[in-house]
C-alpha cells in the first residue's frame, strides 16, 4: 500500500488528570521523509513520541501507525519501530555488545542473525574496537551512538528519536548527524523531535513547531522561514538601555518598505528584512552608529522564537 | 507492507507462561554471569545458621519431641523453618531491592517496554527469575540439610518444590509491592514486615509458647504456612493441613502476579 | 565561633535524615521489641525449660542475650550505614564532591559521615537499653555505659567498611561483606550461646573477632561484674580496630576524592 502514511493523526489528545498535554493535533508522516516536532519544554512533543511509540495510550483522537491501531496492536507496533529515548536508557551493567544482543533478543530474533547484526551495527555506530567493555565508563557520545545501533537491531521501518544530541559536544553530534543522514538514504523512516534548530534544518523534510499542546506551524524548513520570517535578519546592537530610543527612530523603515518588522530585544534590535544590506544602508542614512551590526539569514531559529514566544519555558 | 503488519502473536500466553518474560531471565543471567561470586556466596548462609543452631542454640535446648513419640533433636525442628525463611528472604530480596533499583535507576524496564515485550512480561519475567535465584538457594540448603541428617522423612523430596512456592508467592506480592515503593526509605517497612514474619512464624519454637491471640495472628501470616508446609514435609507429618498452607501460597503468588503486572503497566505506561 | 568543618558535614546528613527519619526511628524501636519478644522471651521460655541454663551462667535467656543483641545492633547498623550510603555519596549521589567544592576537606568529609554514622549507632543502642529496659533486663547502674561501649564497637565496623566502601567500583561486594562477615560475626559470637560451646578452633577465631569484644564488653557491663583487665582487653582492641580503620578510609577517600 504505497502512499498510506506511516503515522497518521487526528484530533490526537493526551490528558494527564487536568493537563492537556496533547490537545487535538493533525500530522501525518509519508515512507521515507524525515519529520520533526520542534517546541519548547513541555510543548508536548515527547508525550505524542510516547503515543506513537505505543507505550503510552491516547486518550482521545485517532492514531495509526504502520497502518495500526497502537493501542490494540501495541506489540506488534513495537516490533517494528526503532525508539531512542531521551535520555538513554543502557544496560549499564552490560557491555556493548551484550546490550545490543539481550535488546535484539527482546524481538525474539534469532541468535544467528542476531550475532551477525550487531557485528554491522558496532561498525556502523564506530563502537567496534569498544564492543566488549562495559557500557557505563563509556563518554555521553558513545552511549548515544550505542543507543541508535540499539534502536536499529530490529531494522526498523520507522525510527523515532526525542532529542537525539541533547547535551552532547560538537564533535559527537556531527558524527551523530552523519549516521542519522545514512539511514535517511537508505530509506529509514525518521521523526525526531528537537529544540535545536540547526539540527531541524539539517535533518528534516518537514517539521511542525508544537506550542501548548498544539500545532503552531507544519511545512518544509525552507517554507516556514518564508512564510513567518525574511530572507535575512539585521542585528543591531547599541549601548546598553538605549533599544528603545533607538526602535523609535528606525520605524521609517518600515514605511520605506525596507524591512518588514523590527523587534526589540533587551540588548539588540533585531530588523526583519529581505535586503539585509539596503537595511544596513538606510540604518547608515540616519547616523546612528550602532556598536555592532550583523547581517545574517532568516533562520527557523527566528521562526521558532516568533511562533513560540521569547519567555522562558521550564 | 500488509502481510508484515498481522499480529506477530496470535495466542495470547497463558497465565502461567512465561511468554516473552524468557527473554528477561536471558538479560538478569547475563548480568549474574558477571558476578557469579555473588550469589555463589550465598550457599554460605545456611551452612553458618545450620551449624549455629545445631551447635549453639541447639545445645542449650536439648531433643524435643518429634513426630511418634520420638525425639528429635533442636537443628531437625529449626531447620526446616530457616530453609523457608531463607527462601522467603531471598525472593523479597530480589523482588523489592534488585526490581526497584531497574525500575527507578537503572531504567531497564523502560527498554524492555519499547520492545514488543509487555508489563505482564516484565512482572513474570522478574518473578520468575526471582524464582530460579531462590530455587538455587534453596536446593543448597536441602542439600545441606541432607547431609546434617535433617531430614527425617521421604516426603523431604517434596521439601525443594515446596521452597520454591514460597519463594514464589514471596517473589510476586514483593514484585507487586515495590510497585508501590516511593523512595528507599520504604524498604524500612520491608524489613519491618519481613522481621517479625522471621521471628515469629513458629520459627524457633512452636505455636503453643504463645498465647491465644498471637496463635491466631500467626495463623495468618504467610510464613507461618512456609514454615509448616516445609516442616510437615521435612519431618514426614503430612496431613490435609499441608494442602491447606500449599493453598494459601499459590493464593497469594496468584494475586501477587495480578497486582504486579497491573502496577508495571500503570508505572511504565501511564 | 565558626563551626568546626567537620560539624559541618555532619549537618548535610542529619539534615537529609529528616526526610526520612520516622521509617527509621520506628524500625530503630520496633527492632528490638521483636527480638527480645521472639528471642529473649519465647525461644528463652523454652530454654529455660528444657534447664540447660547453666551453661549460661543461671541467666535467665533473656538476660544472656539482650546486651549482646544491644552490642549487634551497634555493629549491624554501623555496617549498614556505612557501605551503601558512603558509595552513594561517592557514585551516585555525588554528595562528597559537593561537601569537597566547599572550604571542607576530604578529613572533614569523613569524619563528619563517621560522625553521623556515630549518632545514628547511638540512637539505635538507646533504644534497645529503653526497650531493655521496659523487658527488665537493666539491672544495674553500668548499663547506662553500654551507650559508649556501644557507639565504640559502631566505630570498630564503621571506619574500615567505610574504609572498604570507598575502595569499591560498585556496591556488588556489599551484600557479601553481610554474607561472608557480618552475619557469621551474628551468629558466632557469643549473641545466642556461650563461645565456650564452640569448637576450640572456632571458639579461637570468635576471640578475635570484633563482635565478639563488643558483645563481652556490653554483657559484663550491663550484669555489673566486668573486670578492669577485661575492660582493658575489650576497649583497647577496639580502639585500635577503629583507629585502623580511620587511617584506611582516609587513605582511600583520599584516592578516591581527589582526582
Amino acid at each position: 500500500m504505497p502512499g498510506e502514511p506511516l503515522i497518521y493523526a487526528r484530533g490526537l489528545t493526551k490528558t494527564f488528570g487536568s493537563l492537556r498535554a496533547v490537545d487535538a493535533v493533525d500530522f501525518s508522516v509519508t515512507r521515507g521523509e524525515a519529520f520533526g516536532f520542534l517546541g519548547p519544554n513541555g510543548a508536548g512533543k515527547s508525550s505524542t513520541m510516547r503515543m506513537i511509540a505505543a507505550v503510552s495510550p491516547r486518550s482521545g483522537g485517532d492514531l495509526r501507525v504502520l497502518g495500526l491501531d497502537p493501542d490494540r496492536d501495541g506489540p506488534t507496533i513495537r516490533g517494528r519501530l526503532g525508539v531512542v529515548p531521551q535520555e538513554d536508557n543502557l544496560d549499564l551493567e552490560l557491555t556493548v555488545r551484550e546490550n545490543l544482543y539481550v535488546y535484539g533478543r527482546y524481538f525474539d530474533i534469532p541468535r544467528r542473525e542476531l550475532r551477525a547484526r550487531i557485528e554491522r551495527l558496532l561498525d556502523f555506530a564506530q563502537l567496534s574496537e569498544r564492543a566488549d567493555e562495559r557500557v557505563e565508563p563509556l563518554s555521553g557520545g558513545m552511549k548515544r551512538r550505542l543507543t541508535i545501533a540499539r534502536s536499529l537491531v530490529n531494522e526498523p521501518d520507522l525510527l523515532l528519536l526525542d532529542e537525539p544530541t541533547t547535551g552532547l559536544d560538537p564533535q559527537a553530534r556531527h558524527a551523530l548527524w552523519d549516521r542519522l543522514y545514512r539511514l535517511k538514504a537508505e530509506g529509514v523512516t525518521l521523526v525526531l523531535t528537537t529544540h535545536y534548530m540547526d539540527e531541524a534544518e539539517q535533518l528534516c523534510d518537514r517539521l511542525v513547531v508544537m506550542e501548548g499542546g498544539r500545532i503552531a506551524a507544519e511545512g518544509s524548513p525552507r517554507a516556514l522561514i518564508g512564510r513567518y520570517c525574511t530572507r535575512e535578519v539585521v542585528e543591531l546592537r547599541f549601548g546598553p538601555g538605549e533599544s528603545e530610543r533607538m526602535a523609535a527612530k528606525l520605524t521609517g523603515l518600515g514605511g520605506a518598505g525596507v524591512s518588514e518588522r523590527i523587534e526589540v530585544l533587551p540588548d539588540r534590535l533585531l530588523v526583519y528584512t529581505d535586503e539585509g544590506d539596503a537595511a544596513v544602508a538606510a540604518v547608515e542614512a540616519l547616523r546612528l552608529e550602532p556598536v555592532s551590526v550583523l547581517v545574517r539569514r532568516g533562520t527557523l531559529e527566528d521562526v521558532f522564537l516568533r511562533l513560540t514566544g521569547r519567555h522562558l519555558v521550564d | 507492507m500488509s502481510s508484515r503488519a498481522l499480529p506477530v502473536r496470535v495466542v495470547p500466553p497463558g497465565m502461567f507462561g512465561l511468554g516473552r518474560g524468557r527473554r528477561l531471565i536471558e538479560r538478569d543471567l547475563l548480568v549474574a554471569r558477571r558476578v557469579w561470586w555473588v550469589p555463589l556466596s550465598g550457599i554460605a548462609e545456611p551452612v553458618f545458621y545450620l551449624l549455629s543452631i545445631g551447635i549453639g542454640i541447639g545445645k542449650l535446648v536439648g531433643r524435643i519431641p518429634g513426630p511418634h513419640h520420638t525425639t528429635i533433636v533442636y537443628a531437625t525442628y529449626v531447620a526446616p523453618a530457616l530453609l523457608a525463611a531463607s527462601a522467603m528472604n531471598g525472593a523479597v530480596y530480589e523482588s523489592t531491592f534488585n526490581v526497584y533499583f531497574k525500575l527507578k535507576y537503572a531504567k531497564i524496564f523502560d527498554a524492555v517496554l519499547s520492545t514488543p515485550l509487555e508489563a505482564v512480561d516484565v512482572a513474570r519475567g522478574e518473578i520468575a527469575y526471582a524464582l530460579l535465584r531462590g530455587t538455587f538457594y534453596a536446593a543448597i540448603f536441602v542439600a545441606m540439610m541432607a547431609a546434617l541428617g535433617d531430614l527425617v522423612s521421604v516426603w523431604a523430596v517434596l521439601a525443594l518444590p515446596a521452597a520454591m512456592l514460597i519463594s514464589f508467592a514471596f517473589s510476586a506480592v514483593g514484585m507487586a509491592a515495590t510497585t508501590y515503593m516511593r523512595g528507599w526509605t520504604d524498604f524500612d517497612l520491608v524489613q519491618l514486615v519481613l522481621l517479625p514474619l522471621f521471628l515469629f512464624s513458629t520459627t524457633f519454637y512452636p505455636l503453643s509458647t504463645y498465647p491465644r491471640w498471637l496463635q491466631l495472628a500467626v495463623e495468618c501470616t504467610p510464613l507461618f504456612h512456609g514454615v509448616s508446609l516445609v516442616r510437615a514435609l521435612t519431618l514426614g507429618q503430612v496431613g490435609p493441613a499441608a494442602a491447606g498452607h500449599a493453598a494459601y501460597l499459590v493464593v497469594m503468588g496468584v494475586i501477587g502476579v495480578v497486582v504486579a503486572s497491573r502496577r508495571v503497566r500503570v508505572l511504565l505506561l501511564e | 565561633m565558626a563551626t568546626p568543618p567537620m560539624l559541618r558535614a555532619v549537618g548535610y546528613f542529619a539534615h537529609a535524615y529528616r526526610r526520612t527519619w520516622r521509617a527509621s526511628i520506628m524500625t530503630t524501636f520496633v527492632n528490638p521489641v521483636l527480638y527480645l519478644a521472639a528471642m529473649g522471651v519465647g525461644l528463652g521460655s523454652f530454654i529455660n525449660k528444657g534447664g540447660h541454663t547453666a551453661a549460661l551462667g543461671h541467666l535467665s535467656y533473656l538476660q544472656f542475650v539482650a546486651p549482646a543483641l544491644a552490642a549487634t545492633t551497634a555493629a549491624m547498623t554501623a555496617a549498614s550505614e556505612s557501605m551503601f550510603p558512603v558509595m552513594g555519596a561517592i557514585k551516585w549521589t555525588r554528595t562528597y564532591f559537593g561537601m569537597l567544592a566547599t572550604p571542607l576537606r576530604v578529613g572533614d568529609v569523613l569524619a563528619g559521615h563517621l560522625l553521623w554514622i556515630a549518632t545514628r549507632v547511638a540512637t539505635a543502642v538507646s533504644a534497645y537499653l529503653i526497650v531493655m529496659a521496659a523487658f527488665g533486663t537493666t539491672p544495674s547502674i553500668e548499663t547506662l555505659a553500654v551507650l559508649p561501649a556501644g557507639v565504640l564497637v559502631g566505630m570498630a565496623f564503621a571506619a574500615p567498611l567505610a574504609a572498604f566502601a570507598a575502595s569499591q567500583d560498585n556496591e556488588q561486594a556489599f551484600p557479601v561483606v553481610f554474607r561472608l562477615g557480618v552475619i557469621p560475626l551474628f551468629l558466632f559470637s557469643g549473641v545466642f550461646f556461650p563461645v565456650s560451646q564452640l569448637p576450640l578452633a572456632l571458639r579461637v577465631i570468635a576471640y578475635a573477632t570484633p563482635l565478639w569484644h563488643g558483645v563481652d564488653l556490653c554483657r559484663e557491663l550491663t550484669l555489673g561484674r566486668l573486670t578492669a583487665a577485661g575492660a582493658a582487653v575489650h576497649v583497647s582492641y577496639l580502639l585500635v580496630l577503629a583507629a585502623l580503620g580511620l587511617f584506611l578510609a582516609k587513605r582511600t577517600f583520599q584516592a578516591r576524592l581527589r582526582t
